[in-house]
């Protein structure tokens, strides 16, 4: 089972769409796209926003990637926002304790707001 | 199948290719297995996460990444109890090695062994068999 991953330039910098199951099976295609992104947005990207309304489900590695994205993003000086989470994705952040962690809108208009 | 005190308990065998490719096989065949035995949607979701990592456990480190080998779950469904007995012939675990690491290091990695213990009610590692190890995951219906 794959994941479709959709990346979109915004004024602010970059909008990366996860669509499917982000697992041990997936996770290297989210953290290759990641990567592509960082080496685009090498300067001047104020934050990475990633939509997570229409992943499936997502396990210790999806939540690794994500991890490693936002410390990718403290490297830069840019943002990680996440929006719109699933209710397979809230349950994981739940178990991993992880929400605060993480910056988290409702939307991706209140993730691309105050950047 | 019916037990002694006229409870329905039914047992599934799933035996799975060691390729990461194959887990949402297992992830479709036990979220309806975990509704069948009583449990909400979010507790299922949960387990089904849980029995995942505890998958991908085995080809990580019992298989060491080698895809070309299998394991089985003997799944157990009665009312109000999810039960799975997951066997693999890999390398055998350093039980004392094994636990939840702490949630406050915010680093990738060492999730999965968390998640397993947070849902289930019990976890058991058998590694007295000549080979491979039997991880034993139970949890009931509060």
């Amino acid at each position: 089972m794959k994941v479709e991953i959709t990346t979109e330039k915004i004024n602010a910098g970059f909008l990366l769409k996860l669509k499917g199951d982000v697992d041990m099976n997936s996770s290297s295609d989210v953290r290759t796209a990641m990567a592509e992104i960082f080496k685009q947005g090498r300067s001047g990207m104020k934050a990475l926003l990633i939509d997570l309304s229409q992943v499936r489900y997502m396990d210790s590695s999806g939540i690794a990637t994500l991890v490693e994205g936002m410390q990718n993003c403290l490297k830069t000086g840019a943002r990680l926002r996440l929006c719109e989470l699933s209710p397979p994705v809230r349950d994981v952040f739940e178990l991993a304790r992880l929400a605060s962690v993480f910056e988290i809108f409702p939307t991706i208009t209140d993730a691309s707001s105050g950047l | 199948m019916t037990d002694d005190k006229g409870q329905t308990k039914d047992v599934v065998t799933l035996i799975v290719p060691s390729h990461p490719k194959y887990l949402y096989v297992v992830r479709s065949a036990i979220y309806p297995l975990v509704i069948e035995a009583g449990f909400p949607k979010k507790d299922a979701r949960k387990i089904v996460l849980a029995v995942d990592e505890a998958c991908s456990n085995i080809i990580k480190y019992a298989y060491e990444g080698d895809y070309t080998r299998t394991y089985s779950l003997d799944i157990t469904v009665e009312a109000g109890r999810f039960a799975v007995e997951l066997k693999d012939s890999g390398k055998k675990p350093d039980l004392s090695k094994i636990a939840p690491r702490k949630l406050d290091e915010v680093r990738p990695g060492g999730l999965g062994t968390h998640f397993i213990a947070a849902v289930f009610d019990r976890v058991e590692y058998d590694t007295s068999r000549g080979a491979g190890t039997v991880l034993t995951l139970v949890k009931e219906k509060r």
